[in-house]
């Protein structure tokens, strides 16, 4: 993992203000040199529910994909029940297009430590477990050297900052499999289990999570924003951002375009033509732009002449409705959510004229054909059904109805599964058939 | 479950049983938590998990063997026969694939001397000569600097097929 590049002017860095620096190092002197540990020392001074209320005001949505507000979720904790409570930090980066979180697990431990100790102290839990991904394979010995070090000093274990309050982070490392991203997966995960995704309701582990304990799951980036609302305060984090989606969020652009890597923008500050065309520097000489990805795998494709009906405040203040072009849409939730897809975790995938939409598709069917959990027959039969059906059509070996048994396959996935990745599965396939009909109906003439 | 091939459970060395031991500790609601954990540190040592593993981390847990067999073949990380010397993993999800990483996966394929059209399938063939194992794998989170792949522990960016040379050289 190489230093980020110099910072575009439209970046603001915050998550990733240490790692910008050269020869930034992930030990704790490095971190308290850079202003580490002052704000788990400042929340000690509040108030929990005050710590909460900043969260809330500071309008952060959580990066892990379902862009939940994080101090609602928080809220529905109630400190005082008497039962043990705990957090899971997600740390399993798995969805295609996503490489955020590797980067402050592996370069600025203590950076997520901090937001740790701010979390559990705001939510008095004091056991908490950093899940991660185990091709992170060195990042579990460089968590676990943080933890050490941070104990030592007093920061974690018993009676840290002098404070009473004693609190435990362990990091406990997955096998490989992407389902573990789903919260209620990622518990049974942790708890030893065949990790398939729990029943809902309850629809939060904050209600019966971890050991049946009311829990917290967030992910790395998310908990890394706490640190910095109580170090900016909750008004100036939620200005950064639009209405209801406050603070930076750290994009990743991968695929056709010049300049691929994590850009760090304070929400909303950016189209997605912006993005594309200025920071990441356009797309190879000669090549047009044909579609996006814009929130990771799972989130619709959207086509670069798609006109969205965007409705934005006018000038009396009442909502109009705005035509609005692929690149003129702006990158917060609202937005891109307005725009029919999602902005997940902020993954961007951008593909030029020169690929094959049957080919991407099939590469995102056989992705979720190998990773279904295989709990619920619609997703474990389905995702192998599509993705055998988009395999013989690339093969020339298709049927004319392909193209919409495609879609009748995603059809009823969508919606009958117990966990999210049922529509997860499908949106790729419904909005690629939807959105590139021609191609497939092409695809599937050719024998 | 016994086997003549299942012997790791007689071959526990004191450094292992220790940090078993300690991962344990990491857990003190259940202990069945630890499954994972120590499927980690038993594979790390012992490069698979035989039979005599399951049944001993099973034990250690106070679990069914079941409950560990389960999870071994659940997740695509853990394996429960001997890999290759060298494992390469080549990430095989869309960025990657659209920077070219299936052209590389063959030719990976080709030089250790596997089958690319088994290797394109999941799973993870071996070389005739047990030097390499090579496995296509779903997305390894480093899209930005797409094709990439692991060489045992180590993720390596943006992969030219000279690399792929100068890796199968090295470690032949």
């Amino acid at each position: 993992m190489s230093t980020l590049p110099a910072p575009h002017p439209k970046e603001r860095r915050i998550i990733f203000g240490n790692v910008s620096e050269q020869n930034y190092a992930p030990d704790l002197e490095t971190y308290l040199a850079h202003g580490g540990y002052n704000e788990a020392k400042k929340a000690f001074t509040m108030k929990p529910d005050e710590i909460i209320a900043e969260v809330k005001a500071a309008n952060l949505r959580g990066r892990g994909g379902a862009a939940f507000p994080t101090g609602v979720k928080w809220g529905f904790i109630r400190r005082d029940d008497g039962k043990p409570h705990y957090l899971c930090v997600n740390g399993d980066e798995s969805e295609p297009g996503t490489f955020k979180d590797g980067v402050i697990l592996h370069q600025d431990p203590h950076q997520l430590l901090e937001g740790i100790i701010i979390t559990c102290f705001a939510l008095n839990i004091h056991l908490a477990y950093i899940y991660i991904r185990c091709e992170f394979t060195h990042a579990k010995a460089i968590l676990e050297k943080a933890i050490e070090e941070a104990k030592v000093r007093g920061f974690l274990g018993k009676n840290i900052f002098g404070q009473g309050f004693d609190l435990d982070v362990y990091v406990h490392e997955g096998g490989g499999a992407y389902i573990c991203g789903e919260e209620t997966s990622l518990l049974e995960s942790l708890e030893g289990k065949r990790p398939y995704p729990r029943i809902k309701p309850p629809y939060f582990p904050a209600v019966l999570g971890l050991y049946m304990s009311p829990t917290i799951v967030n992910n790395v980036e998310t908990i890394c924003h706490v640190k910095h609302i109580l170090r900016l305060g909750s008004s100036e984090y939620a200005k950064m951002g639009t209405a209801g989606d406050g603070g930076t969020r750290i994009m990743c652009v991968s695929g056709d375009v010049m300049r691929p890597g994590t850009y760090e923008l304070p929400v909303g500050a950016v189209t997605m033509g912006e993005l594309i065309f200025d920071i990441c520097g356009g797309l190879r000489p000669g090549r047009s732009l044909k579609a996006i990805i814009p929130g990771g795998s799972s989130s619709k494709v959207l086509r670069a002449d798609e006109v969205f009906k965007i409705k934005k405040p006018g000038a009396d203040g009442a909502m109009i409705e705005q035509e609005t072009k692929l690149v003129d849409l702006v990158l917060d939730a609202g937005s891109v959510a307005a725009a029919g897809s999602m902005i997940g975790s902020a993954a961007v995938i951008v593909m030029d004229d020169s690929r094959n939409m049957v080919w991407a598709l099939n590469n995102l069917n056989q992705f979720y054909a190998h990773e279904s959990c295989g709990q619920c027959t619609p997703c474990r039969e389905g995702v192998l059904w599509m993705s055998k059906v988009s395999t013989r059509m690339l093969a020339g070996r298709g049927h004319a109805s392909d193209p919409k048994m495609l879609h009748t396959i995603a059809d009823n996935i969508a919606g009958r599964t117990i966990c999210a990745f049922g529509e997860a599965a499908s949106w790729p396939t419904q909005s690629f058939t939807e959105k590139f009909a021609e191609e497939f109906a092409t695809a599937a003439a050719q024998q | 479950m016994t086997s003549t091939t299942a012997i790791q459970a007689s071959q526990i060395p004191p450094a292992l049983l220790e940090k078993i031991e300690e991962a344990i500790t990491h857990y003190p609601v259940s202990r069945r938590s630890a499954a994972l954990p120590l499927m980690h540190l038993w594979q790390n040592h012992f490069g698979f998990i035989d039979e005599s593993g399951i049944e001993w981390i099973a034990a250690k847990l106070e679990l069914q063997p079941i409950a560990i067999l389960e999870i071994v073949t659940f997740y695509p990380w853990f394996r429960q026969t001997a890999p290759g010397k060298t494992i390469i993993r080549v990430c095989r999800t869309l960025s990657c694939a659209m920077a070219g990483s299936y052209e590389l996966h063959d030719q990976i394929c080709k030089a250790t001397g596997i089958d690319s059209e088994q290797g394109h399938s999941h799973g993870m063939p071996t070389s005739p000569d047990g030097k390499f194992s090579v496995e296509f794998v779903e997305c390894l989170a480093s899209c930005g600097t797409a094709p990439v792949c692991m060489i045992n522990n180590d993720l390596v960016e943006k992969v030219t097929s000279a690399d792929i040379e100068t890796i199968v050289a090295q470690h032949s």
